[in-house]
């Protein structure tokens, strides 16, 4: 007779490590597993290894908002988001597995004349650049989210907003369960409670393997993916980086009947917020202001960013907060990732996407992937150099990237 | 929250205060002498452990002053004065 909670099928195995592998990969996340993925689709490289800490996809990938858009300022960061968004688009067809990839639109709000300012230039630049997006009025706004408060009561009026059709969201887990399982089935080995202590190094200072909870392990490259632990693991490679760890937190409300279906952002009283396909609502705002790597923030960051949801739509004044949580997100000065080579030989970094990463999870994969493969950055990620802090080439999405990180 | 310790106020709630980072970053002597690297290092590179770090708090909604406290990044306990 059938169980009637018989465990369905697992999607990829737990391995133990073997020896050494072509390519470690530290963190198991899903920029990580997304890294492997395309590795091994791509280019071939399958002797690779995916080391994480903890257990898959617990991190950042469990805990963001699982916004996805591209509708970044500048041409840098227009171009590897939107890269991103592309594979979004196609990635259920290429990983087999439904990501409930939801593009319902995303929809950034204006308050005041620097907002409506900063909205317009925008959206003209993200056209230019190929990216859908258009510039909504008040009345198009409530038209479009007819729940949301557009008229002028609020103390910031909605003036209008910035409107990304093909935005959305997805399942986060799904999203990591389908890369994991697809990395599995090219043969990477994904390996859980396996910390990265330390690194072997060779005599010119170059890395030929990891030391790990479970052993040392020998690497041709590898390859930090470690976002909010970044910079413990390059402290032991001592490479220093501009990055700062914070507490970033996000909540969702008890289940509720379908009232939004757009991604609303809203930078000037700061509060994200979709409904999830199950009836959550699900909001996020900024990190909080200290470093921290215990993954709980302060309540008063969730009181404030439930405050401005509130003001936007009275209707969920009467909503419940069914839990909050925090992650640990690496900050950079500039608001952009970190991706490419680093001043250790045979080591690459991709960090520093912030408060922002879950939306660059396919591309980030891609073009660290690729950069991996060739021991050279990826046209997309040269911008993204760790040297544009020597150089001053910064590229400063900080108020530029339609929501404040 | 946090409760801070400010040296003048006693302990006060966070939201009474802004955070300044890293403790102990001071200015090049001379400036005109770094290179760009020393130079990033100084406007970009900080510390960023999994432990104990000195940081810099303003009260900002008090007394308005700036003082240092080594705090744990993983628990959060604030001390007055560095460890060790």
């Amino acid at each position: 007779m059938d169980r009637p909670f018989e465990h369905p099928g697992f999607l990829w195995e737990d391995r133990s490590p073997d020896g050494s592998y072509d390519v470690v990969i530290v963190g198991a996340g899903g920029h990580g597993l997304a890294t492997a993925y395309y590795l091994a689709a791509l280019h071939g490289v399958t002797s690779v290894a995916v080391l994480e800490r903890g257990w898959l996809a617990g991190g950042n990938m469990a805990r963001n908002t699982t916004i996805i858009r591209s509708n970044y300022l500048w041409d840098e960061s227009a171009a590897i988001y939107e890269h991103s968004l592309k594979l979004w688009e196609g990635l259920e067809e290429e990983l087999g597995y439904d990501v409930l990839f939801s593009r319902r639109g995303v929809l950034n709000l204006a308050h005041s004349l620097p907002d409506v300012r900063e909205g317009v230039r925008r959206v003209n630049a993200n056209r230019l650049n190929g990216v859908d997006a258009e510039w909504l009025t008040p009345d198009e706004i409530r038209k479009l989210v007819p729940i949301l408060d557009t008229s002028d009561a609020p103390r910031f009026p909605v003036l209008g907003g910035t409107f990304q059709p093909r935005g959305g969201i997805a399942k986060h887990d799904h999203v990591a369960w389908a890369f994991a399982r697809g990395a599995h089935a090219r043969g990477v080995h994904l390996i859980q409670n396996c910390e990265v202590t330390g690194f072997r190094r060779a005599p010119d200072g170059s890395v030929t393997g990891v030391e790990t909870s479970r052993g040392t392990i020998g690497a041709g490259r590898v390859a930090l993916c470690a976002a909010g632990h970044t910079s413990v693991l390059a402290a032991k490679l001592g490479i220093p980086l501009p990055l700062q760890s914070h507490p970033l937190q996000a909540l969702v409300s008890e289940l509720l009947e379908p009232v939004l279906d757009t991604v609303v952002m809203s930078n000037a009283v700061h509060v994200y917020v979709s409904q999830a396909h199950k009836g959550e609502l699900v909001m996020g705002a900024g990190i909080d202001a200290f470093n921290g790597y215990g993954q709980r923030g302060s309540f008063h960051v969730i009181e404030h960013q439930i405050a401005a949801a509130v003001e936007l739509f009275p209707i969920f004044a009467r909503a419940h907060v069914l839990r909050t949580w925090g992650g640990i997100v690496d900050v950079s000065p500039d608001a952009s990732p970190i991706l490419g080579l680093t001043p250790v030989g045979n080591v690459l970094i991709n960090c520093g996407w912030g408060t922002g990463g879950f939306k660059a999870t396919p591309g980030a994969g891609h073009v660290y992937a690729d950069t991996i493969a060739h021991g050279r950055p990826h046209p997309l990620a040269e911008p993204f150099a760790l040297e544009r802090f020597t150089t001053g080439a910064l590229i400063d999405e900080h108020g530029a990237a339609a929501v404040a990180h | 929250m946090l409760l801070i310790p400010c040296p003048w106020c006693g302990d006060r709630p966070e939201t009474e205060f802004r955070y300044g980072g890293q403790a102990g970053i001071t200015f090049p002597a001379e400036p005109e002498s770094l290179d760009d690297a020393a130079w990033a290092g100084y406007l970009f590179m900080r510390d960023n452990p999994k432990g104990w770090f000195a940081e810099r708090w303003v009260h900002a909604a008090g007394c308005r002053r700036w003082f240092g406290v080594t705090r744990h990044t993983v628990t959060n306990e604030i001390l007055p004065e560095a460890p060790e």
